[in-house]
């Protein structure tokens, strides 16, 4: 970090709204798309004049219209009434697999950093070995071992994905503890746990908040990729992932895939863009990342 | 140094084989079962023929026997018989190796190739154009999934425009070259069949572009922050100060600085490269190490998932120390520490 600001060419003054809109207009963005997902996946029945699994032969692999306005697939399911229902899952999946395996990985580093000694070593040691395998891989043999099945890739990717949370609070909370107000705390005469949950955790959240927020569509994909290789939803679930697998065979009727997979991108951009916001407004400095 | 070097490949070798122990447990302690899964329905539901099976692949040991028999064959070289291929391991991966090995290498040659000079130029020129082209590629390379992008490259310049070659890795009615290191653009250059060796380049382009998409988009963004940070250092406006040209200053001062993380960053790109094909293999067919595992996955393949493990394993955790090492070359502070 450069210590002293040294005075440059003064910017331009810009307009109060044109600077916020430069600074936070990606992040705003990002939001109304996760809002608009969110949004549609919930209200999903009263919006969609098709269901999800909804088959008419008859009108299989039609180009999109005003009747089925992205198309309809190899059965002539509406490939817009799958794409809605597939952000039910990808969004509970994903919120499922951060939360969860953040919320543990977060804890055990925590705890590992304020510990010390042997617990320490041995629980960063563990995180160093799950480090060592490709998630895509780990998750691949579990969750063909476990058998196909929403809940149970859920589980392989919780295997594998709660420790860069552990890393991450680890540390953030080495850092901390070195502080001057935990030796207040300590001093006033609070517990271990205590200083650890109400003073140190809430210290180091941000950057915390940023991983959840950016893991969201990093999960997300992970989750379409393996339902793309068959290991995620059983059919006929609409699913992204899955959905581009059906369709991928399909080069002229291109809206079978192709829908779905603009779905992923756009709520991973989403998070991509929030997540990048949350960590100007927490540190302008990150600015230059 | 050397101790150094030592010390780091002893504990390499030993979580080398802590994987291989995680992952025999998982495979052991989780419901599938490869008797069931390599018999058809008809044999499974025959008791004899299940216990032959088990007791011919030594499924019928304890389990800390079965992994033994797996450390004391390792140790000589033999990575078991796959169950499903009934070859052996060994003999699988040197098969679908090189063709993962050709496609990493060149996504990752041209992730560095576009990320590298992308980065620079947008951290020296930020917020110009190519910033904005920088950050797109970025965002668009980390956010896009392969499996996708793969899937509309194809349909775009094979299906529609057939400017590219479809799936595999040569055209069926092309004569594959002599087998020599399995690479074909090597060996159809040591064969002299310039005819097959464009027709293997062609058949390389939208693969390698598409794997080398989420590769490229974390190198633009990383050298892009670095070079940001260094740029923004004391010696650079010294530098400056001192009436440097600005490219100097650029590529003498900022860039060296700044490779620190984007080696870093490389090296656990390019084993990400070699391992994490599978959806770029599904989507153009690609006969690869990739498509292996998983398919050693879904059929719960254990000599070949215990296999693909210690050659994972062992690749990462010899990536990361040579990512160390060269930091002690890209650094002389690091070595001296």
């Amino acid at each position: 970090m450069s210590g002293v600001a040294v005075p440059v060419a003064v910017p331009h003054p810009r307009p109060a709204a044109l600077r916020w809109l430069r600074r936070y207009g990606l992040a705003a963005l990002g939001g109304a798309i996760i809002l608009a997902w969110v949004l549609a996946a919930a209200l999903a029945p009263w919006i969609l004049s098709y269901g999800p699994n909804t088959v008419d032969v008859a009108n299989r692999l039609k180009p999109p219209s005003a009747m089925h306005w992205l198309g309809t697939d190899a059965l002539g399911r509406d490939v817009l009434a799958r794409v809605v229902y597939g952000a039910r899952i990808s969004l509970a999946v994903g919120m499922a697999v951060v939360l969860v395996g953040g919320l543990f990985g977060t804890l055990l580093g925590a705890v590992a950093a304020y510990a010390r000694g042997w617990a320490e070593e041995a629980l960063m040691r563990v995180t160093d070995l799950v480090f060592c395998f490709p998630p895509i891989i780990l998750a691949m043999a579990i969750a063909a071992a476990l058998g196909i099945g929403t809940v149970n890739t859920v589980i392989a990717m919780l295997v594998v994905w709660w420790p860069k949370f552990a890393r991450l609070a680890r540390s953030l909370v080495l850092t901390q503890r070195s502080l001057e107000y935990v030796e207040a705390a300590q001093s006033v005469g609070f517990g271990p746990a205590h200083i650890l949950v109400r003073q140190i955790i809430p210290n180091a959240v941000g950057p915390l908040i940023v991983l959840v927020t950016l893991d969201l569509g990093q999960a997300i994909l992970v989750f379409a990729g393996l339902s793309f290789l068959g290991l995620g939803v059983v059919p006929p679930t609409a699913e992204w992932g899955a959905m581009v697998a059906e369709g991928r065979e399909l080069v002229q009727q291109w809206w079978v895939a192709t829908f779905p997979g603009l779905a992923i991108l756009s709520v991973v951009m989403g998070f991509n863009f929030v997540g990048d916001g949350i960590r100007d407004w927490l540190d302008p400095h990150a600015r230059t990342r | 140094m050397i101790r150094y070097v030592i010390s780091r490949l002893a504990t390499a070798v030993v979580m080398v084989l802590l994987a291989t122990l995680v992952i025999f447990l998982i495979a052991n302690t989780v419901p599938g079962d490869p008797a069931m899964a390599a018999l058809g329905d008809m044999q499974a539901s025959d008791p004899v023929q299940v216990r032959e099976f088990r007791a011919r692949w030594g499924l019928d040991l304890p389990l800390w026997e079965q992994y033994w028999l797996f450390l004391k064959r390792l140790a000589q070289g033999d990575l078991g018989i796959s169950i499903s291929s009934r070859r052996p391991v060994l003999a699988d991966i040197i098969d679908y190796a090189p063709a993962t090995l050709e496609l990493a290498t060149i996504a990752f040659l041209l992730s560095l190739a576009v990320g590298l000079p992308l980065g620079v130029v947008a951290a020296v020129k930020r917020d110009s154009w190519v910033d904005h082209l920088a950050r797109f590629v970025a965002l668009i390379g980390v956010s896009a999934p392969t499996f996708w992008l793969a899937f509309i490259m194809l349909a775009i310049f094979y299906g529609q425009l057939d400017w590219a070659p479809g799936p595999g890795r040569l055209d069926p009615i092309a004569f594959p070259p002599d087998r020599i290191t399995g690479l074909l653009l090597i060996d159809t250059a040591l064969a002299g069949d310039w005819e097959t060796f464009r027709d293997a380049a062609a058949h390389l382009v939208l693969p390698s572009i598409v794997l080398a998409a989420s590769t490229l988009g974390l190198i633009t963004r990383t050298t892009r922050a670095a070079m940001l940070e260094a740029l923004n250092q004391d010696y650079v406006r010294v530098a400056r100060a001192k009436g440097l040209l600005a490219r100097v200053v650029v590529t003498g001062h900022a860039v060296p600085n700044a490779m620190l993380p984007v080696v870093t960053l490389g090296g656990l790109a390019y084993a990400n490269l070699l391992t994490g094909a599978v959806m770029t293999e599904t989507v153009f067919g690609w006969p690869g190490l990739g498509r292996y595992t998983f398919r050693s996955a879904v059929t719960v393949d254990f000599p070949a998932i215990m296999a693909i493990t210690a050659i994972v394993a062992a690749i990462f955790v010899l990536v990361n120390l040579l990512v160390d090492l060269s930091y002690a070359l890209l650094d002389p502070r690091v070595a001296r520490a």
